[in-house]
C-alpha cells in the first residue's frame, strides 16, 4: 500500500510539473545547430576580414607618401583616394557573405535529406516551421548583421592603423578623419545592408531555400536555370526582356534602394531615401513573394524524407 | 488506453500499394515486434505512425494525428530509424546539448551515464565513430528521453552480434518499465523472440497475424512427427509442413497439444518458423479464412 501510494505521488509529481521548452529556446538551439554544421557562416567572412587587413597593412606603409601628394588633387579626387580602401574592404566582405549566403541557402534543406539526418531532426519535437524559419534567417538576417559588424570593425581598425602610421611619420591625421566620417559611413552601411541585403534580397534566398527543399540533386542548377529559361523564352517569343531586368533589379538592389547609380552605397555623398524605399511596390511585392516561398518550403519539408 | 489505433490505414506510391487498409491496435506497455518481408509495408506503417508520411484512413498515436501534430507528438515519441541517421558532422557533446535544448523530457545526466559506459568520447564527431558506437550514441540519447512510445526500425542493421545483444539488453534493463510501449521491426527475429510481449506479421500492406507471445505459445504447436504417424498428423490440417534431416515437421494452429504429443515431439515454434508458415501461400489462405 505504502509503495503504491509512493508510486502514485511520484507519478502525480512528474505530471504536475510538465517540463516546458519555450519556442524561443527551440529557435536558439536550432540556430546553434546551424552554426555548428555550417561553420563557413563565420569562418569565411572572418577570413575575408583577415585578408583585407593583411593587404591594408602592406599598403598603409605607403600612406604618408600618399597623404603628402594629396594637396595636388582636387577635393573630389582627394576624397576618392582616401576612401577607396575602405570601400574596397566593405565590398570584399559583402561579396564573401553574399556567396556564403547563397550556398548556405542552396544546401539548407538539401543536405539534411542527402545524409538522411532529416530523420534524426524530425524525431525531435521541433516543428518544420521553426526549422525552416531558422534556416531562412541565416542568410536573410544573421549574415547581413554579421557583415555590418565585421565591416564596421574592419574599417575602424583600418582607421586606427592609418592614424598610427601618419602620426609615426609626423603627419596630422586630421585630413584623414575629416574625409572618413566614420559614423556616417557606418550608418550608410547599416542602411544599405538593411534595405538591400535583408529586405530586397529576401525573396532570392527564399527561392533558393525552396529549391533546396525540393530538388533531388543539383540544387544550384534548379535554382538558376529555370529563371534563365523564362528570360530566354520571353526574349524569343516577344523580343522583350522584362523578366531579365526584373531579376537584375532584384539582384543589384534596384533604383529604389540605390538612389544614386554609380555610387557605392557607403559613399558619404549619398542621401538616404528611406521614404522612397518603403513606398516602392517592388519591396512589398518581393516580401509577399518571399513569404509565399517560405510557406511552400515549410509545407515541403513536412512531406520530404531522405533522398 | 491504446497507444496506437489505426483503421483502414492506406498508403500508395503510384501504382504500388504499401498499406492496404491495415487495422491495428497496440496497447500501452507492450513490446511489439512488427515482422514482415521486404516491401511488406513495415517502414511505411512506422512512417505513418511517426508523422513522416501522409496516409489515408484513421490513425491516432497517443490520441494525436501524427501527420498534423508531428512536432507535439515527438515530445512523447522517440524513434531510431536506422543506424545511419545521426548527422555525421555533429560532435557527441553537441548532440547531447542539442537534444537537451529542444526536448522537454530529456534527462541529460542519464544520457551522460549511458555514454560513460561506452568508449565514446565527447569530443568525437559522429563520422569518426564506428557503426556500433553511433548506434550506442543514438540509443543513449533516446533512452534518456522519458517517452511513452519508442519506435525502432531495424535499429541493429549492420551491427555485429555483440552490439546487437548489448542493444536489446540495455533496452530491456535500463529502459523498459511496463508503462512504455516499444515497437521493433527487424529481420533478425530470433534475437528479439525473448524480448517481445506481442507479435504482428505484416504482408502486402495488411496485418496477417497479431497476437501476444502468450497466445503464440498456447495457439501454435510445432510437431516433429514420428514417421508412422505422418498421415494421422496431416489429417489434423497443419498450417505448413517441412522436412528437416529426413523428419517431417508440421506446424499447427489451435490444435490440442495433448493430441499432438501422442504423434511425436511437440514444442512452441520459433517466430522465424511461424513467420515462414504464415507467409507461405497455404498459411495465408488459412489466415484470410480466420
Amino acid at each position: 500500500m505504502n509503495t503504491q501510494s509512493n508510486v502514485l505521488s511520484e507519478s502525480l509529481e512528474s505530471q504536475a510539473i510538465p517540463p516546458v521548452i519555450s519556442p524561443s529556446q527551440r529557435v536558439y538551439w536550432s540556430m546553434r545547430r546551424e552554426l555548428w554544421e555550417n561553420r563557413s557562416i563565420y569562418i569565411a567572412p572572418l577570413s575575408a576580414v583577415a585578408l583585407v587587413l593583411f593587404g591594408f597593412l602592406i599598403s598603409v606603409l605607403g600612406l604618408p607618401h600618399k597623404m603628402r601628394s594629396l594637396p595636388a588633387l582636387d577635393p573630389e579626387h582627394q576624397r576618392r583616394a582616401i576612401l577607396a580602401p575602405y570601400e574596397f574592404a566593405a565590398g570584399m566582405i559583402m561579396v564573401t557573405t553574399l556567396i556564403v549566403g547563397v550556398f548556405y541557402a542552396l544546401d539548407a534543406l538539401y543536405g539534411e535529406r542527402r545524409d538522411r539526418s532529416i530523420l534524426f531532426w524530425k524525431s525531435l519535437p521541433v516543428s518544420d516551421l521553426t526549422t525552416v524559419l531558422t534556416k531562412a534567417s541565416i542568410p536573410i538576417l544573421i549574415l547581413p548583421l554579421l557583415t555590418v559588424a565585421l565591416i564596421v570593425a574592419t574599417q575602424f581598425i583600418m582607421l586606427v592603423l592609418s592614424t598610427v602610421i601618419l602620426m609615426g611619420a609626423g603627419l596630422s591625421a586630421a585630413t584623414l578623419w575629416s574625409q572618413v566620417s566614420f559614423f556616417q559611413m557606418s550608418l550608410l552601411l547599416f542602411y544599405h545592408l538593411g534595405t538591400v541585403h535583408i529586405l530586397w534580397h529576401a525573396p532570392i534566398y527564399c527561392w533558393f531555400l525552396l529549391v533546396s527543399g525540393w530538388a533531388r540533386r543539383a540544387t544550384f542548377l534548379w535554382a538558376v536555370l529555370p529563371p534563365l529559361a523564362i528570360c530566354f523564352v520571353e526574349k524569343i517569343a516577344f523580343n522583350t526582356s522584362h523578366f531579365a531586368s526584373l531579376l537584375v533589379r532584384r539582384m543589384t538592389g534596384g533604383p529604389e534602394a540605390m538612389p544614386l547609380p554609380g555610387r557605392l552605397p557607403m559613399d558619404p555623398g549619398m542621401h538616404l531615401t528611406p521614404g522612397n524605399f518603403l513606398v516602392s511596390p517592388g519591396l512589398w511585392l518581393g516580401l509577399i513573394v518571399a513569404a509565399g516561398l517560405l510557406a511552400a518550403a515549410v509545407r515541403l519539408r513536412r512531406y520530404r524524407g531522405p533522398i | 488506453m491504446a497507444c496506437i489505433e489505426a483503421r483502414g490505414l492506406r498508403k500508395t506510391f503510384g501504382a504500388t500499394v504499401a498499406l492496404d487498409g491495415a487495422n491495428l491496435r497496440i496497447e500501452e506497455g507492450r513490446i511489439l515486434g512488427l515482422i514482415g518481408p521486404n516491401g511488406a509495408g513495415k517502414t511505411t506503417a512506422l512512417n505513418a505512425i511517426l508523422g513522416l508520411t501522409p496516409f489515408q484512413g484513421e490513425l491516432k498515436v497517443l490520441g494525436r494525428d501524427p501527420w498534423t501534430e508531428r512536432d507535439r507528438l515527438m515530445s512523447d515519441v522517440c524513434f531510431i530509424a536506422d543506424v545511419a541517421v545521426m548527422p555525421r558532422w555533429i560532435r557527441v557533446s553537441q548532440a547531447v546539448e542539442y537534444v537537451a535544448g529542444v526536448h522537454p523530457r530529456f534527462d541529460r545526466a542519464k544520457a551522460e551515464s549511458f555514454l560513460a559506459r561506452t568508449t565514446i568520447r565527447h569530443t568525437s564527431k559522429v563520422r569518426e565513430l564506428s557503426k556500433g558506437m553511433v548506434a550506442q550514441l543514438h540509443l543513449a540519447l533516446v533512452m534518456a528521453i522519458d517517452a511513452r512510445l519508442l519506435v525502432l526500425d531495424e535499429p541493429t542493421l549492420g551491427l555485429d552480434i555483440l552490439y546487437r545483444k548489448q542493444f536489446y539488453d540495455s533496452l530491456l534493463n535500463d529502459y523498459y518499465d511496463r508503462s512504455r510501449t516499444i515497437i521493433v521491426t527487424t529481420h533478425q527475429v530470433e534475437e528479439i523472440q525473448n524480448v517481445l510481449t506481442d507479435l504482428m506479421f505484416i504482408d502486402r500492406g495488411r496485418i496477417v497475424l497479431s497476437c501476444t507471445m502468450d497466445e503464440l505459445e498456447s495457439r501454435f504447436v510445432e510437431l516433429m512427427v514420428h514417421p508412422e504417424h505422418v498421415a494421422a498428423a496431416r489429417a489434423l490440417k497443419p498450417m505448413q509442413e517441412r522436412q528437416v534431416l529426413g523428419r517431417n515437421i508440421l506446424l499447427f494452429d489451435r490444435v490440442d497439444r495433448e493430441q499432438l504429443a501422442a504423434l511425436g515431439d511437440v514444442r512452441t515454434p520459433s517466430i522465424a518458423d511461424l513467420f515462414v508458415a504464415v507467409m507461405s501461400p497455404a498459411g495465408q489462405a488459412k489466415g484470410a479464412a480466420q
